[in-house]
């Protein structure tokens, strides 16, 4: 129970400021200052305080998104170990069941945005469906090849058993293809680019920011910082699941406190790949993401097929 | 106990057959009647399955007939006492429901007939699941199948109605002759229509006749089940029908064709064939599932868009089945039965979204007399309940946690995921892709629902029906609210729904698996492979995200004190927001049917007259879009044509003279003594 509060309370403080460190990483690269990492955290609480405007229009499916969507995302990051390896609620769901957990907020979300009647909303929801719909397949199928060497697709025995390196067999083709497909659908799943652009206003080019378009107040800091979960949740899932060492193997202070502290630099080494891939990529057009998501595809694909023949 | 609930039931359903063909004219005393004993019937259903499900061993009765071959002998079985059950369950809620829906059919169609063929199309339907004789089983499926043409051709008077219909007939009756095959193929080994003789015959089938009956029970069973390429009438017929019987023939008919395929392969045949036989069905299960969920997606009529879901929905039953099949020829027990549990938790979760999701569809078309999603939005204002039922059989068939529809999807994933065991590498490979198949008929079917339900429900009315809709009776929310429910149900508390399943495969694969696959004491569900492997928990999930809604809502309040909200229009870029700006069905699933435009083949036709003063105005702008009916054209108009053709040749021998034809029985009665002598 400690545990599983311990647990919320670090991905909530910390989400935002992998958020506000691939900003910082990219004004660094543009030759700017930007704001400081602490920036998401002051427009979270800003946006707390401000008063909503919601659409004559909306029902109350607008008004439950936010909420409906941050603890279905919430409830997902619970079941990835972060800092130790064997997660309390692991019982209550494995790999599936995260996914199916996003796509709960997802469905929700895609609804918001049609609530509205605006065209932009509408544009969005539509865009997000295919989107999702690209990255889901590539996602199992690559959790999958990565489970099969732990035998399980159980979050927390995997990153167990691949922390202890006990009972794995691993080879490196079909584990670094998995790892290469999984980046790829995290950076669909989180709408960074090159698939949609987080800091974009054009409404004719976004796809995330467009569902979101007529949130206001404290449901836009919910949904932020939704997003910022989900965008923690597949940095650790891409840290933990692959290279989970240094993460604590045992619930003992000592050990959880240097599983925290490498978590927290694995993390935001991605995150800084991040702003960085965001910095040399161009967004790709809407119908060429499905060529770079049918890469990740196949990559899994071929994951999977290795891992068998090259067992024999 | 077992034969007072039959008694019941047979009571129900008779009393339903007969009394409202003796109201005549008086509409509201016929519709009372029909369904108030549509209504005691299932309850005696409900008990009869409940029982058989408890019993230790199964009940039979048997009646002999006055005609050779025919024995009426029904057994109930834990297998047959499950679809007893489903048919039960869902013929109740529509019964309530049905109370109010046929009100608007008063003075336009005999009500007496509708209600009278209603109770007989429920009594076919326990009587097909209960046959426990080839010949009895094939008298009621053919019942089963007039009972609900008659129903699909209700409204009589429209052309298209009856082209559906027709259709339905054909194809229904092609399936019933490839299910006769089945059959005489057991008949001729064990010499009698008998069910047990079937299990056990005389002498063993040879493998060409075998490979021959497993064949003609899928094209056969397929064909009433909608599997691709057999789907093509389904769309056809289910919206054709009113839409209480829509939410049987999807929910529940279909079923029976589940259950006959695992009747054949896991009864009959006893669990023994060759690894090809599950892949094979596994393969048609993922064509369906993904073709299904794709024709859907296109559709703009709420109730072909359910009718192709449900050819989704089967596909995804037969994944669970195929992959349990192909464990059995392995000889993996345990793991068939995990498939097939999968499969039969899924049939049963479907029944009751997909029953659900259609009477939703059948409120809002009497709300607003049209099907066509692009006139509804808004709706959810008008009509909150059904808007609120439609919700949960969307989120349940998108299978989002923690509804039933994810409970049973997780299964199938688990089941297919698990082929690591298997020792062929192919295998190996092919369930993992069917997975993957899986995941993306998954998030197409959340697609799908999100644009059902957004452009239904959400934003303004598109148009004046729209308008001037308004909530359906008590009655019909009821029969909606009942199925809601047992929907919440399925998904909370897998941990009754398992052993009551695990009933039913254990004398099939010869392993009882429920106390391997509930741990925690019922709390999760861990596949066969214990904890370690993966394990889920909707009650806890769902308590999760109970728990972690308030908080938000009360760290939201901590955070920026009590909600001020402003209340205003929706930005339009300077106009006032029309409807006719809002987002529409066709542009909504616009980018997947143009990456998926393969399979589609769409044909856009845009037609675009200017004013003759100016090319810069447009007078008029048509928009059409076609998806290539694929099936159709390359698969059954050259089968029709074909037959057009032949029929046409054989005109000459039809001359319509009753002596000619005396001739040819003439003929043909030396032919047949000459050939036998």
């Amino acid at each position: 129970m400690t545990l599983v509060i311990l647990q919320t309370v670090v991905l909530l403080a910390v989400s935002p400021f992998i958020v506000g460190l691939i900003r910082k990483v990219k004004a660094t690269l543009q030759c700017r200052r930007g704001a400081s990492t602490a920036q998401p955290y002051y427009d979270l609480f800003k946006l707390f305080q401000k008063d909503v405007v919601v659409s004559s229009n909306a029902s109350w499916i607008f008004t439950a998104t936010p909420y409906i969507l941050f603890a279905s995302t919430l409830a997902a990051s619970l079941l990835v170990p972060l800092f130790v390896s064997k997660v309390p609620l692991s019982f209550a769901g494995d790999i599936i069941t995260v996914v199916y957990l996003l796509a709960l907020g997802t469905f929700f979300l895609i609804l918001a945005g049609l609530d509205t009647g605006s065209a932009f909303g509408g544009m969005g929801s539509s865009r997000e469906a295919i989107v999702a719909s690209l990255t889901e397949p590539a996602m199992i199928l690559s959790i999958f090849a990565v489970g099969l060497t732990a035998g399980s697709t159980n979050l927390s025995t995997i990153v167990h058993k691949t922390a202890l390196l006990e009972g794995i067999v691993t080879d490196p083709p079909p584990h670094l293809m998995a790892l290469a497909a999984l980046f790829i659908v995290t950076l669909a799943e989180t709408g960074r680019v090159p698939v949609d652009n987080p800091a974009t206003h054009l409404e004719l080019t976004m796809i995330h920011e467009a569902m979101v378009l007529e949130y206001s107040g404290r449901y836009l800091a919910l949904i932020e910082w939704a997003s910022a979960l989900k965008l923690l949740l597949f940095l650790t899932l891409l840290s933990n699941v692959f290279a989970p060492w240094g993460i604590a193997t045992a619930p003992d202070p000592i050990w959880m406190t240097l599983g925290l502290a490498v978590w927290l630099i694995k993390v935001s080494g991605l995150a800084v790949l991040v702003g960085v891939i965001e910095s040399m990529f161009a967004k790709l057009r809407l119908f060429r993401v499905t060529d770079l998501l049918g890469v990740a595809f196949i990559l899994s694909l071929l994951a999977l097929i290795f891992f068998y023949t090259l067992r024999g | 106990m077992i034969q007072l609930a039959f008694l019941i039931g047979l009571t129900g359903y008779s009393l339903g057959i007969l009394l409202p063909l003796l109201a005549r004219r008086r509409p509201a005393i016929q519709n009372m009647t029909a369904h108030g004993a549509a209504l005691l019937g299932a309850v005696g259903g409900i008990g009869v399955g409940a029982a058989g499900l408890t019993a230790e061993v199964p009940y039979h009765v048997s009646l002999p007939s006055s005609l050779p071959l025919l024995n009426y002998s029904i057994r109930l079985d834990p297998l047959a006492a499950f679809f007893v059950l489903l048919i039960s369950l869902c013929g109740a809620a529509v019964a309530v429901y049905a109370l109010g829906y046929v009100r608007e059919f008063y003075g336009r169609y005999s009500i007496g007939a509708l209600g009278s063929l209603f109770n007989a199309f429920l009594l076919s339907m326990t009587l097909v699941v209960l046959a426990d004789d080839g010949f009895f089983f094939l008298l009621v499926w053919e019942l089963m199948s007039l009972a609900s043409y008659f129903l699909v051709v209700t409204e009589h008077d429209k052309a298209d109605v009856r082209h559906a219909g027709f259709f339905y007939l054909i194809m229904t009756h092609v399936g019933t002759a490839f299910i006769l095959v089945t059959f005489l193929v057991f008949f001729d080994a064990s010499g009698s229509f008998s069910f047990e003789a079937f299990r056990h015959p005389a002498r063993p089938l040879p493998e060409g006749m075998r490979t021959l009956a497993f064949l003609m029970a899928l094209i056969g069973f397929g064909a009433k089940a909608g599997i691709v390429p057999l789907h093509v009438w389904l769309p056809y017929a289910h919206p054709a029908a009113p839409s209480h019987v829509s939410s049987l023939l999807s929910g529940v008919m279909i079923k029976t064709a589940i259950y006959g395929l695992v009747r054949v392969y896991f009864d009959f045949f006893g669990g023994a064939f060759p690894w090809w036989w599950g892949f094979i069905v596994l393969t048609v299960g993922a064509l369906s599932a993904l073709l299904g969920v794709m024709y859907a997606l296109m559709e703009h009529d709420l109730k072909s868009l359910l009718a192709y879901h449900s050819v989704e929905n089967i596909g995804i039953i037969l994944l669970g089945i195929g992959a349990g099949m192909i464990f059995q020829s392995y000889g993996l027990a345990s793991l068939a039965a995990l498939g097939l549990l999968a499969g039969l938790y899924h049939t049963i979760n479907h029944a009751v979204f997909k029953g659900l999701l259609f009477m939703g569809a059948g409120a809002l078309l009497s709300a607003t007399h049209t099907r066509n999603m692009e006139e509804y939005g808004g709706l959810i204002r008008k009509m909150p309940w059904t808007a609120f039922f439609f919700l949960i059989g969307s989120v349940s068939i998108s299978a989002l946690p923690p509804s039933n529809g994810f409970v049973s999807e997780w299964l199938i994933f688990q089941s297919l995921f698990l082929s690591f065991q298997i020792p062929d590498i192919l295998m190996k490979i092919m369930l993992p892709i069917g997975a993957s198949m899986l995941a993306l008929t998954g998030v197409l079917a959340l697609a799908c629902f999100a644009k059902a339900f957004g452009i239904s429900f959400l934003a303004m009315p598109r148009s004046r029906h729209a308008k001037e809709a308004r909530e359906v009776s008590p009655a019909m929310r009821l029969g909606m609210g009942g199925m809601a429910l047992l929907c919440v149900a399925l998904g909370l508390a897998p941990m009754l729904v398992v052993p009551a399943i695990d009933r039913i495969t254990a004398p099939l694969t010869g392993v009882s698996i429920a106390g391997d696959l509930l741990s925690k004491g019922g709390l999760a569900l861990t596949p066969v492979m214990g904890e370690e492997f993966s394990s889920v928990s909707t009650p806890t999930l769902g308590v999760l995200l109970a728990v972690i809604t308030p908080v938000a809502l009360l760290g939201s309040v901590i955070l920026g004190g009590t909600l001020r909200k402003r209340i205003y229009k929706t930005w339009g870029c300077g106009l006032n927001l029309t409807s006719r700006m809002e987002y529409t069905a066709i542009a909504f699933v616009q980018p997947i049917k143009r990456v998926f435009s393969t399979i589609y083949q769409p044909t856009v036709k845009l037609e675009t007259e200017f004013l003759q003063e100016s090319r810069y105005f447009t007078k008029h702008r048509s928009f059409e879009v076609h998806i290539e009916p694929v099936f159709q054209k390359y698969l059954y108009d050259p089968v029709v044509t074909f037959t057009l053709a032949i029929a046409d040749r054989l005109r000459v021998i039809q001359a319509g003279s009753l002596h000619l034809y005396l001739t040819y029985i003439f003929i043909t009665l030396v032919l047949l003594l000459l050939i036998t002598g």
